[in-house]
């Protein structure tokens, strides 16, 4: 086997055309930025049947040759993904024979758009996404992580190797090697490069979107059912409550991160069982937040609350027993392993928590403003004149009502727990030293970084690509949702 | 106004003095301790020689009066060991096994002594000093960096909403706050420093920056905490600048004709410049977490990389003396904000 080059055979037409394009926009862009602080004003002059028109001058000149090199940059840049995917294994170099192995996430990826599209005028919030520019790029870059940790971690497609193969031969190779020394039969290339421990780096950067999957949303869902159950209330009623509340919150806030990981993510910590404590009180809250929400809702018909709440809490408390309760640590009850489903790994868990932990007084401080702000609407006050619990208005009348931010805000603090979780990754906190999570293999790859940085660039730019979509996203659906 | 900076003041000790202990009691968890007195003595020690060892040296007492020591509110230890050395807290190796005639028996931080590090084996108060004048150092030029660059772009986007300009810029702020420093600090150093790349422009070390910060070696770390930041505050101006555009006095003065240049210059620029003021404030936090990342990343021996140190190896005093500081840091900034904000908007009166 050849090495493969970065473009292989289509690199001989599109290499001079991308730099072509590529100039051609730069120079544009620079020439459009400049001229629109010098050139003057565009005139407006009125036409005979009454319409204006605008000479558009030298700016709208360098816009137009913007807007065009732009779009031939994309088809170039598009034409070597299609290239890989069309032509035969090797013939398109790198960059082609991993638009190859993404085949499964570009389909998935083509379908929901061309879904989505259609029925954008009936879907809300969701379809006026696809509206905005910004909104779909960021929906794109989100989706495509999430669509490859679901291929990679529940149909083993895109990665080429094991995640912790290690073929000694490899070590620190660049990319497009071709593998000497490995058993027989397994793909022929590291495309991305071998790292330090002779590991193939593709593999490890998709297999590390899906340790971000597992952790960053579940952990911001929770984060907001802890700030959300705390806060309303801090919020509605204010007082006392509300001054103990945002003193603790404060107190959270005050603590520089990175202090706050190493005091609770070491194994001495994870030893005295605190952060399983922590655990056991911090996942207490969504079954409180679901057991309130439910009830004060159907607390005047009885024959439906009942069994609704004991289904609903029953699932629940399942659950939240098979997180906690965990063989050989410190919450481990006699007796009941039976109801045990499942064990979170330790070092999950600590993570899951002080992430969590970490999250939770911020949206506490978000949802006490929203609050805050809803509760004198007149909406608010004829629910009270009806009668209406607190608990009622709280989670039915204010909740609703302030989704828009909190979805927004969802957004970006997925992509704020992303960069934290990288964070704890970096500092070498919690995750297993071999974990292929982003942070972890940034740190690995950094050590070496001045000589071999083709083990740190993939998953940084994996990183970067993700938490970049997440917050176009959220500025996509907050400019769209404004426009109501 | 004075007596909401006392009532303030009074929230900030009471934080303080939360948050220290909280890290007191979490550093003197048993198996904490464990680990010190074998970073200390050595790994082999027996469990009955690790709790004498703790026990001389006043480790195992109740954390309340720990914590009272280090503070310096009830008088420090003095313990006979086993093998017949007398300790104390204040004065050390006590060869006659009484304390000195004619001395209070306090020794915390209120009396100043920041106590001793396990690790570098000096002094905590001096170690934070060194420490803290390098991160100083940094700090300085980031803010020279990071304020005006920021400031600049976000006026620039914020005067023409919704132009291509304002696209432009607002697009590359999202950029600059979705990239970690520790993305920024590795593609840097990939890109400029590296034999792969070529470049070699800039330094991937910043530890002769410590002696003497020159241009080559000082202007990655600076960028990448600047960059990190930048977004965020560009963001803020240029969110209030679009609000302060559409103000009625602005149309006025357009109506009148007065140039664009001097409406943004004269006109809007002030007020545009009051809610950033408080965002970077409010950074200080943030820029710490920015800080303990880049000099880890770049191997500058500062605040932050005495932070890694102190609590990867549970240095219990220099880690409290860290957190002292930069939990100090953090209320003081928050509480200048507030005040700045109330002296720059006159519109807002605290009763």
């Amino acid at each position: 086997m050849d090495p493969l080059t970065w473009t292989g055979a289509l690199g001989v037409v599109l290499n001079p055309l991308l730099a072509i394009a590529a100039v051609a926009f730069v120079l544009s862009a620079v020439a459009q930025f400049v001229l629109s602080f010098a050139a003057p004003a565009p005139t407006l002059q009125a036409e005979a049947d009454g319409t204006l028109a605008r000479s558009p001058g030298l700016v709208g000149l360098a816009d137009q040759a913007m807007k065009w090199s732009f779009g031939a940059l994309i088809l170039v840049l598009l034409a070597y993904l299609v290239g890989g995917i069309v032509m035969p294994y090797g013939e398109a170099g790198i960059v082609g024979a991993v638009s190859a192995r993404f085949l499964p996430v570009w389909i998935a990826l083509l379908a929901t758009f061309a879904l989505s599209i259609a029925t954008k005028r009936s879907t809300g919030l969701y379809g006026k996404l696809f509206d905005s520019t910004i909104g779909m790029i960021g929906f794109g870059l989100v989706m495509f992580w999430v669509f490859t940790a679901v291929f990679v971690g529940l149909f083993d497609m895109i990665a080429t190797h094991d995640p912790l193969q290690q073929i000694v031969a490899m070590k620190n190779e660049p990319p497009g090697t071709p593998v000497t020394g490995g058993p027989e039969g397994i793909f022929p290339h590291y495309l991305l490069g071998g790292d330090n421990l002779a590991r193939d780096v593709f593999t490890r950067m998709v297999e590390g979107s899906v340790v971000v999957m597992q952790v960053a949303p579940v952990a911001t869902v929770f984060a907001f059912m802890v700030g959300i159950t705390l806060d309303l209330p801090a919020g509605y009623y204010g007082g006392r409550l509300d001054t103990v509340l945002s003193f603790l919150a404060n107190l959270i806030l005050a603590f520089p991160v990175i202090l706050l990981f190493y005091l609770l993510v070491t194994p001495e910590i994870v030893q005295t069982g605190i952060p399983s404590y922590m655990a056991a009180v911090l996942f207490v809250f969504p079954l409180v937040f679901f057991a309130v929400l439910l009830n004060s809702r159907y607390y005047t018909r009885p024959g439906l609350r009942t069994p609704l709440l004991a289904v609903v809490l029953g699932l629940l408390f399942v659950l939240y027993f098979s997180l906690v309760n965990a063989a050989g640590s410190r919450i481990d009850i006699p007796g009941l392993g039976w109801l045990d489903l499942f064990d979170v790994p330790g070092g999950i868990l600590v993570v899951f928590v002080s992430v969590v932990f970490v999250n939770s007084p911020t949206v506490f401080r978000i949802v006490r403003g929203l609050a805050l702000d809803i509760k004198t609407r007149d909406y608010v006050a004829a629910a009270q004149t009806r009668g209406e619990g607190a608990w009622y208005i709280m989670l039915w009348e204010i909740l609703p009502n302030a989704r828009g931010p909190l979805i927004v805000d969802f957004c970006l603090r997925i992509g704020y727990t992303t960069i934290l979780l990288g964070t704890l990754g970096f500092f070498g906190l919690g995750l297993p030293p071999e974990s292929p999570d982003w942070g972890t293999t940034i740190n690995d790859g950094r050590r070496l970084i001045s000589v071999y940085p083709h083990p740190a660039l993939p998953p940084a730019f994996a990183l970067l690509t993700m938490v970049l979509g997440l917050n176009l996203l959220a500025d996509g659906l907050r400019e769209e949702s404004l426009k109501d | 106004m004075g007596l909401f900076i006392l009532r303030r003041l009074g929230v900030m000790l009471l934080t303080a003095l939360c948050l220290t202990f909280i890290v007191f009691f979490l550093t003197n968890l048993s198996p904490n301790l464990e680990k010190l007195a074998k970073t200390q003595g050595n790994f082999r020690m027996t469990d009955a020689q690790v709790e004498s060892f703790l026990r001389d040296r006043g480790y195992l007492q109740p954390t309340i009066v720990k914590y009272g020591q280090w503070l310096g509110v009830t008088p420090g230890w003095v313990i006979e060991g086993r093998d017949g050395t007398v300790r104390s807290k204040c004065f050390g190796e006590l060869e006659t096994g009484d304390l000195p005639e004619g001395e209070t028996n306090l020794c915390g931080v209120l009396q100043g002594n920041w106590g001793y590090s396990t690790v570098f084996r000096d002094d905590v108060g001096e170690i934070i000093a060194t420490r803290l004048a390098l991160t100083g150092k940094l700090m300085f030029w980031v803010m020279l960096v990071m304020v005006p660059g920021a400031l600049v772009i976000g006026v620039l986007a914020g005067m023409r909403e919704g132009s291509r300009t304002d696209r432009s810029l607002s697009t590359v702020s999202i950029l600059t706050t979705a990239t970690p420093e520790y993305v920024s600090g590795v593609v840097f150093i990939a890109v400029f420093a590296s034999s792969a790349v070529g470049l070699r422009w800039f330094n991937g070390s910043a530890t002769s920056a410590m002696e003497q910060a020159t241009f080559v070696n000082f202007t990655l770390p600076v960028m990448t905490i600047a960059l990190y930041g930048m977004g965020y505050i560009a963001r803020m101006t240029r969110a209030s600048m679009t609000e302060v555009m559409t103000a009625q006095y602005i149309r006025t003065a357009r109506l009148k004709g007065v140039s664009f240049r001097n409406i943004v210059l004269k006109h809007a620029l002030r007020n545009a410049l009051i809610a950033p003021f408080t965002v970077i404030m409010l950074q200080f936090p943030w820029l710490l977490n920015g800080v303990v990342i880049v000099e880890t990343i770049f191997n500058y021996k500062g605040f932050g990389w005495t932070l890694v140190q102190a609590a990867g190896n549970n240095d219990i005093e220099l880690l409290l003396g860290v957190s002292v500081v930069s939990v100090f840091v953090v209320l003081v900034t928050q509480l200048l904000s507030d005040i700045g904000y109330v002296y720059l908007n006159p519109r807002i009166r605290i009763s």
